[in-house]
């Protein structure tokens, strides 16, 4: 079936090990990293909690045939353990800045993280699963230039509803 | 007369482009560092358009997420219902009749030609040529009607389910796809003409925005903008899914990657899937989609046959639905939906009729009931307007993802962008941008 190959091969290497698993895999010759996401297993009780999950693929530029693809699977805490992996496949630094967004957990060596779709007032990290859906955020209004410590900084407008 | 000095020294200049700007299709924002015109740094700032998909998806039944995957790339709403439900299936290993594969094709291919007509058309209008806005547009809005036809709605088709389609397709469908197909092939013709040996055309789309083979791949790129720069690679090629091995056709590639190479591969792109798509409906098994008069009853009619125990009768007649759910009776439901009554809805016959139909019925639409899914990841994807458009799927044994990820083709592209832009004028902002094909919906999620 095409399913199981696309999926790929599943690997899973603790996060120490995650840099030169990955480091090998671009020497094999896996060109692509298709996609990098992250897990939060909470309620299933999984220590550490996230797994951040690489796929990469190899291809044949020529021929444009996918020669193969492995999903490697990572389990990380919050604390930033896995080294960034932009230097090897240039897109990961996008796509570590997304997880980071949604999912607060750090990579090293790389020069700054901000998130990538939510603002930087955004208190929390969404897609956690103890982050509640229907929670509120407070309200940013137009920076005022002043600095963030300042009394005007930020400062929320009373609304029609109060909130 | 101190500021006037300092003035002239600054060499490089700040511009932003976006969130609100004519050229950009959808809101980014774009910081550019310019030294003159001429571009020297990008900064790309996205998120506009966050929606959260993927945090709704966790706290929907599996069924539920499809409407919302419709508006991940509103422009080929058909290729993420199908690429969603594929994921789901994948997963659960059900599988789908072959009509309803087929159904699927077709819908995902008339979707691409809605993708690529919109491109082309509006990087078109954006370097000034409106003419070829307007009539790819208008193609494009023939497409739309077909697509309301079979689904209906133009844009937020929901087409899918887990298992299947909504329902089969509509009397006549084939002969006005192959009708509109005609115009759309006249309409290319014409644009063509306009387009492809336009000196401003070309001047403004030739040497643009270009990128090579290994960066694309290193960026992760797929879809037209990496078969521009001469990599055959196409997941329904690559990894065939549905019934895409049963087709011949080919992967138009470019050569150079550069604007005006996307601009050709796209055009010859949807030649190609109107091939498929009149491949599929030659190849198609044949299905029942209309009823005589005398074959049809009122839901009503039928619930009083079943009062009065008239059961044999019942088996004689369809049931007259509303429209909406057209294609959904007993005659269209063993070809396009997957003969497995833990996943997928009975015949509307069977709901109106009898305790077993109302039951199943209710058990798959109420909270916690509905499908399950056996615990376990898995990854697939389809080819997308705009490229691989994965899904990763958990199910932890519930009636809904615990987590769904999009993995949407343009967020690569518009990553890449600095790589781009870079050391370009101004002016290749916007073809760039065009042949970008920047999604919000689905860069976004």
């Amino acid at each position: 079936m095409s399913a199981a190959s696309m999926r790929g091969e599943v690997r899973s290497v603790p996060a120490a090990g995650a840099r030169a698993a990955l480091e090998g895999l671009k020497a094999e010759g896996y060109g692509m990293l298709v996609d990098m996401t992250c897990v939060d297993y909470l309620p299933m009780g999984k220590t550490p909690r996230f797994d951040v999950i690489y796929r990469v693929a190899k291809f044949d530029l020529e021929g444009g045939h996918d020669k193969g693809r492995v999903e490697l699977h990572c389990a990380v805490g919050v604390e930033p353990v896995l080294r960034s992996a932009a230097d090897l496949w240039p897109i990961a630094d996008w796509l570590e800045r997304e997880i980071w967004d949604m999912y607060g957990v750090g990579f090293t060596d790389r020069p700054d993280i901000k998130r990538l779709l939510m603002y930087e007032e955004f208190v929390g990290h969404a897609l956690r699963k103890d982050y509640p859906i229907a929670k509120r955020q407070p309200l940013i209004g137009p920076k005022s230039g002043d600095k963030s410590g300042s009394p005007s900084f930020n400062i929320v407008k009373p609304t029609v509803t109060g909130e | 007369m101190t500021t006037a000095t300092s003035a002239r020294k600054r060499t490089t200049y700040m511009l932003n482009m976006g969130p609100q700007h004519p050229a950009m299709h959808g809101v980014i924002r774009l910081q550019l560092e310019l030294e003159g015109e001429r571009i020297v740094a990008v900064d790309t700032e996205i998120g506009y358009l966050h929606r959260a998909f993927e945090k709704h998806a966790e706290s929907e039944t599996w069924n539920n997420v499809v409407p919302w995957t419709d508006r991940l790339n509103y422009v080929s709403p058909l290729i993420n219902n199908v690429g969603y439900a594929l994921a789901v299936e994948s997963l659960a290993g059900i599988e789908v009749p072959e009509r309803g594969q087929y159904i699927r094709v077709i819908a995902s291919e008339i979707s691409r030609i809605t993708d690529h007509l919109t491109c082309v058309g509006a990087s078109a209008m954006e370097l000034g040529s409106f003419t070829v806005f307007l009539y790819l547009i208008k193609a494009r809005e023939w497409l739309y009607q077909l697509v309301d036809n079979l689904t209906g709605a133009r844009v937020t088709t929901a087409f899918t389910r887990v298992g299947g389609v909504k329902g089969d397709l509509p009397p006549g469908f084939e002969e006005k796809v192959l009708a509109v197909f005609k115009d759309i092939r006249a309409a290319i013709a014409e644009s063509d003409t306009l387009l492809t040996k336009n000196r401003i055309f070309m001047d403004r789309m030739e040497g643009t925005g270009v990128i090579s083979k290994e960066d694309a791949v290193a960026y992760g790129i797929t879809g037209p903008f990496l078969r521009s720069t001469g990599v055959p690679y196409d997941v329904r090629r690559a990894h065939p899914y549905l019934v895409y091995d049963r087709f011949d056709f080919e992967i138009p590639v470019g050569t150079v990657g550069d604007n005006y190479d996307r601009y050709l591969c796209r055009l010859a792109e949807i030649e190609q899937s109107m091939r498929i798509v009149e491949q599929a409906f030659k190849q198609i098994p044949a299905g029942k989609h209309s009823l005589e008069p005398h074959e049809i009853k009122y839901a009503y009619e039928l619930e009083d046959m079943g009062k009065h125990g008239d059961t044999k009768l019942i088996e004689k007649y369809a049931a007259k639905v509303d429209q909406t759910l057209d294609g959904m009776g007993r005659e269209a439901f063993g070809d396009i939906k997957a003969a497995d009554r833990a996943v997928t809805l009975p015949a509307k016959e069977q709901t109106y009729t009898n305790i077993e139909g109302l039951m199943n019925h209710f058990e798959l639409v109420m909270w916690s009931w509905g499908i399950k899914i056996p615990a376990g990841e898995g990854y697939s994807a389809v080819e997308g307007g705009n490229g691989e458009l994965g899904f990763h799927l958990v199910s932890d044994g519930g009636d809904g993802p615990f987590r769904a990820r999009c993995r949407p083709p343009c967020l690569y592209i518009m990553a890449a962008l600095p790589k781009l832009l870079v050391g370009s004028m101004i002016a290749d902002v916007v073809p760039t941008f065009g042949s970008v094909n920047m999604i919000a919906g689905e860069l976004d999620r």
